[in-house]
């Protein structure tokens, strides 16, 4: 009875180290960043060498950059799933890609960035710019996707491909109307936690997208963009005297996209769950 | 020069192995045209196995490989080369579990045409129309038919699968135990629906029930251990099967 008691402590006290940091780091962004939230921080570009002024470029710049990463790594990563979970026949060559995609989410997120950098900036020509940076994004999202939409794949019930089958529908057929609509919701998910965490990287887009500065927002996807992680790295080890609000406040907005993509993914998945009954 | 019988599905000498697995020895029957022929046996007796090999679903299992031949009528589907995506167009099947899809009654049924080309929307209410008659549950879900297949009794969901199959008009209807997990009065509509059926299908049905392949079937096919061991007249099985075997199971002595 005294063992079971200090093992539940343990246990307990665990959970509890996890908890802290994420309230504590929520409750700092918010009593220290909300005060820098106004109108004017959200709407306009930073002023008087970042010292002043709002963080607009850099949100737009992120906002791009998630989308463009989304609409890269979707369709690959949907279509490498199928291919894994319907087609693929276990073998050599299926356990090397798997072994790849683990060790693909493994790799650190600056080694995507320096090859980024070599491939898409410097070998396809793309310059720095929203496609390099949306590219190398999606490269690091990739294993997420891939792995969430093959369980998603895979938990739709073998009865509804045999049931398609068994009426003369082709493979591709089956999968196209049975397999994948059934499994869009963990797809999603899948999608938009990937995409949520590449939003928030730096390293990956230092040297094939993010500027120190644009006083414009950019036209095309040949342009370079501001975002908000990069901005944050900036104002706090490239200029000197920022105001500590305005970090605060980035930051603070940062976590808000991210968090909120996060429970739009949740919401996604419960949503979907419940409207299931198999 | 080997050729099909005409108006029935002959079977001559079929093997089916699971990996190592001797699942079907030396299998050959004549199942005649338009008619209901039974299947029964002891579980893993490989009656299932027999059955789907009839419209290939074993292929999809991957460690699976068989011999022997299928003659539908004069057409040969263990031929190398077989289309099998046309074969089930023409051999329907029935699942021991009802599987409607998770799409509306309307789109279930007529989720086959569609595979197989139907676009045009009145053509497709009359097939869903007509399949649903037949399949005997028109007067309970006309007035439903955008309403989930879920929301449906086991019982009318499993004639739904029926009305499913049937839309894509298969001369062959095969059925892995379809009532096994159904109430009486739905076992009792389904066999009713079985009988209207046989008039231009042919019907080949696994079943667990003794009663039930008494009742149904004109034609009763005995297996044990993976070997058709009698396969006669419904009457002459259930009442005086020449092998000892088939008669200690239909007494009920075994299995």
């Amino acid at each position: 009875m005294v063992k079971q008691r200090y093992i539940f402590a343990l246990l307990g006290a665990s959970t509890i180290f996890v908890v802290l940091p994420v309230i504590g780091v929520i409750y700092l962004l918010i009593s220290r960043g909300l005060p820098a939230l106004s109108w004017t921080f959200l709407t306009q570009p930073p002023t008087h060498m970042m010292k002043e002024g709002g963080i607009l470029p850099a949100i737009v710049g992120t906002v791009y950059l998630t989308i463009g990463t989304a609409v890269f790594a979707l369709p690959i990563g949907v279509l490498a799933a199928v291919y894994l979970s319907e087609y693929a026949k276990p073998g050599r060559f299926t356990r090397l890609i798997r072994l790849a995609i683990v060790n693909l989410a493994g790799v650190p997120s600056v080694v995507y960035g320096l090859f980024g950098l070599g491939l898409f900036v410097m070998l396809f020509r793309f310059g720095a710019s929203i496609l390099s940076g949306s590219l190398t994004l999606a490269i690091l999202t990739l294993p997420v996707i891939i792995t969430a939409s093959e369980e998603a794949l895979s938990a739709v019930p073998q009865s509804f491909r045999e049931a398609s089958l068994a009426l003369g529908a082709t493979k591709w057929q089956t999968t196209a109307r049975v397999v994948l609509p059934n499994a869009i919701s963990g797809i999603i998910t899948g999608l938009i936690l990937g995409v949520g965490r590449a939003a928030g990287e730096t390293a990956p887009i230092l040297f094939t997208v993010a500027a120190f500065y644009l006083r414009d927002l950019p036209r095309s996807i040949y342009d370079q963009a501001m975002a908000l992680p990069y901005h944050l790295y900036v104002l706090s080890t490239q200029v000197p005297n920022a105001p500590p609000r305005i970090q605060w406040g980035t930051a603070l907005v940062l976590l808000i996209i991210v968090l909120g993509m996060n429970l739009i993914a949740a919401s996604v998945r419960t949503r979907f769950r419940r409207a299931k009954k198999w | 020069m080997v050729t099909g019988v005409p108006n029935s599905i002959s079977v001559r000498d079929f093997n089916v192995w699971y990996g190592d697995l001797h699942a079907l020895t030396n299998v050959s029957i004549e199942i005649p045209f338009r008619d209901i022929t039974a299947l029964i046996g002891p579980s893993g007796c490989g009656k299932s196995t027999f059955l789907r090999g009839i419209n290939r679903m074993n292929d999809l299992i991957p460690s699976a490989r068989s011999t022997g031949e299928i003659w539908i009528g004069d057409r040969n589907i263990t031929a190398p080369g077989t289309d099998v995506v046309e074969l089930r167009k023409d051999v329907g099947m029935v699942f021991q579990r009802p599987n409607p899809f998770p799409k509306s009654i309307f789109d279930n049924v007529a989720y086959g045409p569609r595979v197989h080309g139907t676009t045009d929307r009145s053509r497709l209410s009359a097939i869903v129309e007509g399949s649903l008659k037949r399949a005997a549950i028109w007067d309970e879900v006309k007035d439903v038919l955008h309403k989930s297949a879920f929301e449906l009794s086991g019982g009318q969901q499993q004639r739904l699968c029926i009305a499913r199959a049937l839309a894509v008009e298969p001369q062959v209807m095969l059925m892995d135990e379809p009532a096994s997990a159904l109430d009486p009065i739905s076992t009792l509509k389904i066999e009713e629906l079985m009988h209207e059926l046989k008039k231009d299908i042919t019907i080949v049905i696994v079943t667990h029930n003794m009663q039930q392949a008494a009742r149904v079937s004109s034609f009763t096919g005995f297996f044990l251990s993976g070997e058709l061991i009698e396969f006669d007249e419904s009457s002459v099985i259930f009442t005086r099967p020449h092998d000892k075997r088939t008669e200690d199971y239909v007494t009920g002595r075994f299995g």
